[in-house]
């Protein structure tokens, strides 16, 4: 049986001319969780939106369970960076949830009792069971980053992707949303961008660096080299409470500029 | 001032009146939340290029609104979508385009029109009742559409990339929409005129947002919104010239109206909170 859940070949994007992506390859198997980290700028987006289908790339090939991202859509669930709508837009929290389930051909259909179970049981997940019926404008933006989430969920995905889920949220709702991700691991593949190399070493199974290239070694560690490579800084920089700190070992507290 | 009952035109006024709040309710509702209301005054302007195509070849100018509205909504969505272009600078262009082929068309008809400036300023009083047919028509294909496509289109004005992820036909979604504001415009046109048509597709909609808590009560309440000032403007025009001879047109007092609506909906929203 084939357990590869996504492969992407030797991709190659340019926006206007000036290239995103470069000959980034990636394979990921099933129950994979890999973070992706690198600067802004990076291409880390960009490769989540290629995996998703939303961008074509100038070159190369990417399958999702061995089909085209366009045919794989219930397969993925997408966990957007901040969320894209406006917040004052008439819609409670379980409705927005059940766009999750548009996927699964609803589009003209009721919403059935099992998109329903679905929907709840995503918000359980995230810890928002009784905020179903709260208008989304009324959500701190801990809340609105855990409806996003939920929304992935109600997709019942295999795949899960994450653009900085913690982005806008402070850091105790951050640490829930990523100890859910822990939980989710298990079942699930999942592939978690952020900068915040600290959570990222601390949760995920395996770390790529990316920054037009990708840096993969299927495994935990990163080299000096793969860091230098990426963020273009000499490694002496990476020990002094800035960002790019966490190479090999770090403090339990683990906090980013402390 | 309820004699004005009796009376055919302004029974027909009345239909007219209602007819396009059902269209400003439930197209304006998406239209605001998608934050792209000015498309309505941009399409209501190019409908004045098919009202002159009308004139000159002497059909019915509501037909040729119509198809001018339709056309000019595709021709954006698809110039916004493949070309991205900006949404607001390929509105003006449909905006102003419109009205110079209509004048142009206008100047060329032979003869003089007459009723031009119903076009140009609405003239609910003197809508015929083809007019009711066509706008009737309209509703139907706008109501049945929207009813059909509901979650789809809400899904779009939402979260368009999400939408997108899903699967959803999102840029044929997105000119069906614009396709029906086009519509939607047409059944405005007589009411208060090509130039005042976004007022008319925007205010009802923005108050009903502040009550409402989901798309489909915003449709609803944007159209009952939509009847009040549109119903309420008929009766303080036939007042106005009725009891104290005043010559008030029906089109501009409905947008005054609808606009101390939207003052007052703020103030009571602010009311209300505070009492809470």
């Amino acid at each position: 049986m084939n357990t590869t859940a996504v492969e992407v070949r030797d991709v190659s994007l340019a926006f206007n001319e000036v290239p995103v992506l470069e000959e980034v390859s990636l394979t990921l198997e099933q129950g994979d969780f890999l973070g992706l980290i690198g600067p802004n700028g990076g291409g880390k987006t960009t490769l989540l939106r290629v995996i998703l289908g939303l961008v074509k790339p100038d070159r190369g090939d990417v399958r999702v369970f061995g089909k085209p991202p366009s045919r794989a859509r219930g397969e993925v669930g997408y966990v957007p960076q901040y969320a894209r709508f406006d917040a004052s837009f008439p819609i409670d929290v379980l409705e927005v949830v059940l766009m999750g389930r548009l996927t699964r051909g609803a589009l003209f259909s009721r919403v059935t009792a099992e998109d329903r179970e679905a929907a709840q049981a995503a918000l359980v997940r995230v810890q928002m069971a009784d905020l179903g019926s709260r208008q989304i404008g009324e959500l701190s933006g801990g809340q609105l980053q855990r409806v996003l989430v939920a929304r992935a969920l109600a997709v019942e995905p295999r795949i899960l992707l994450l653009d900085e889920p913690t982005a806008s949220i402070d850091t105790p709702i951050g640490r829930s949303v990523y100890e859910l991700l822990e939980d989710l691991a298990r079942e699930k593949t999942i592939v978690l961008v952020s900068h915040d190399i600290g959570v990222i070493s601390r949760y995920v199974k395996t770390v790529a660096c990316l920054n037009r290239h990708l840096h993969y070694h299927h495994s935990k560690e990163l080299t000096p080299e793969m860091v230098e490579a990426t963020y273009g800084c000499p490694v002496e920089l990476l020990g002094h409470g800035h960002p790019h700190r966490v190479l090999e070992e770090h403090p339990p507290t683990g906090g980013l500029g402390e | 001032m309820l004699d004005a009952l009796q009376y055919p035109f302004f029974q027909r006024a009345l239909a007219a009146g209602l007819l396009a709040s059902l269209a400003c309710g439930v197209i304006g509702a998406l239209v605001v939340v998608r934050r792209i209301a000015t498309i309505s005054g941009g399409l209501s302007h190019s409908a004045f290029g098919g009202i002159g195509l009308g004139y000159l070849l002497g059909f019915d100018p509501m037909i040729g609104a119509a198809g001018f509205g339709v056309l000019s909504a595709i021709g954006i969505g698809v110039a916004y979508r493949r070309l991205r272009h900006g949404f607001d600078t390929l509105i003006a262009i449909v905006w102003s385009v419109g009205m110079a082929i209509g004048i142009l068309l206008i100047a060329m008809t032979p003869g003089y029109a007459p009723d031009l400036t119903t076009y140009l300023f609405g003239s609910i009083v003197l809508v015929p009742s083809t007019y009711l047919w066509i706008a009737g028509s309209l509703d139907l294909v706008i109501l049945v559409s929207v009813i059909v496509l509901f979650k789809g289109l809400r899904a779009v004005v939402f979260d368009e990339e999400f939408a997108s992820v899903s699967g959803l036909p999102v840029e044929a979604l997105f000119l069906v929409l614009l396709s029906l504001t086009g519509l939607a415009v047409v059944t405005l046109i007589r009411v208060v005129g090509v130039i005042l048509v976004i007022a008319l597709l925007t205010i009802p909609a923005a108050i009903a947002r502040q009550w409402s808590h989901s798309l489909g009560r915003m449709m609803v309440y944007g159209s009952v919104i939509g009847a009040g000032c549109t119903v309420s403007g008929l009766f303080l025009s036939y007042w106005l010239a009725d009891g104290v001879g005043v010559n008030a047109p029906a089109g501009p007092l409905i947008i005054l109206i609808a606009t101390a609506g939207y003052g007052l909906s703020i103030l009571a929203k602010r009311f209300v909170r505070r009492a809470v």
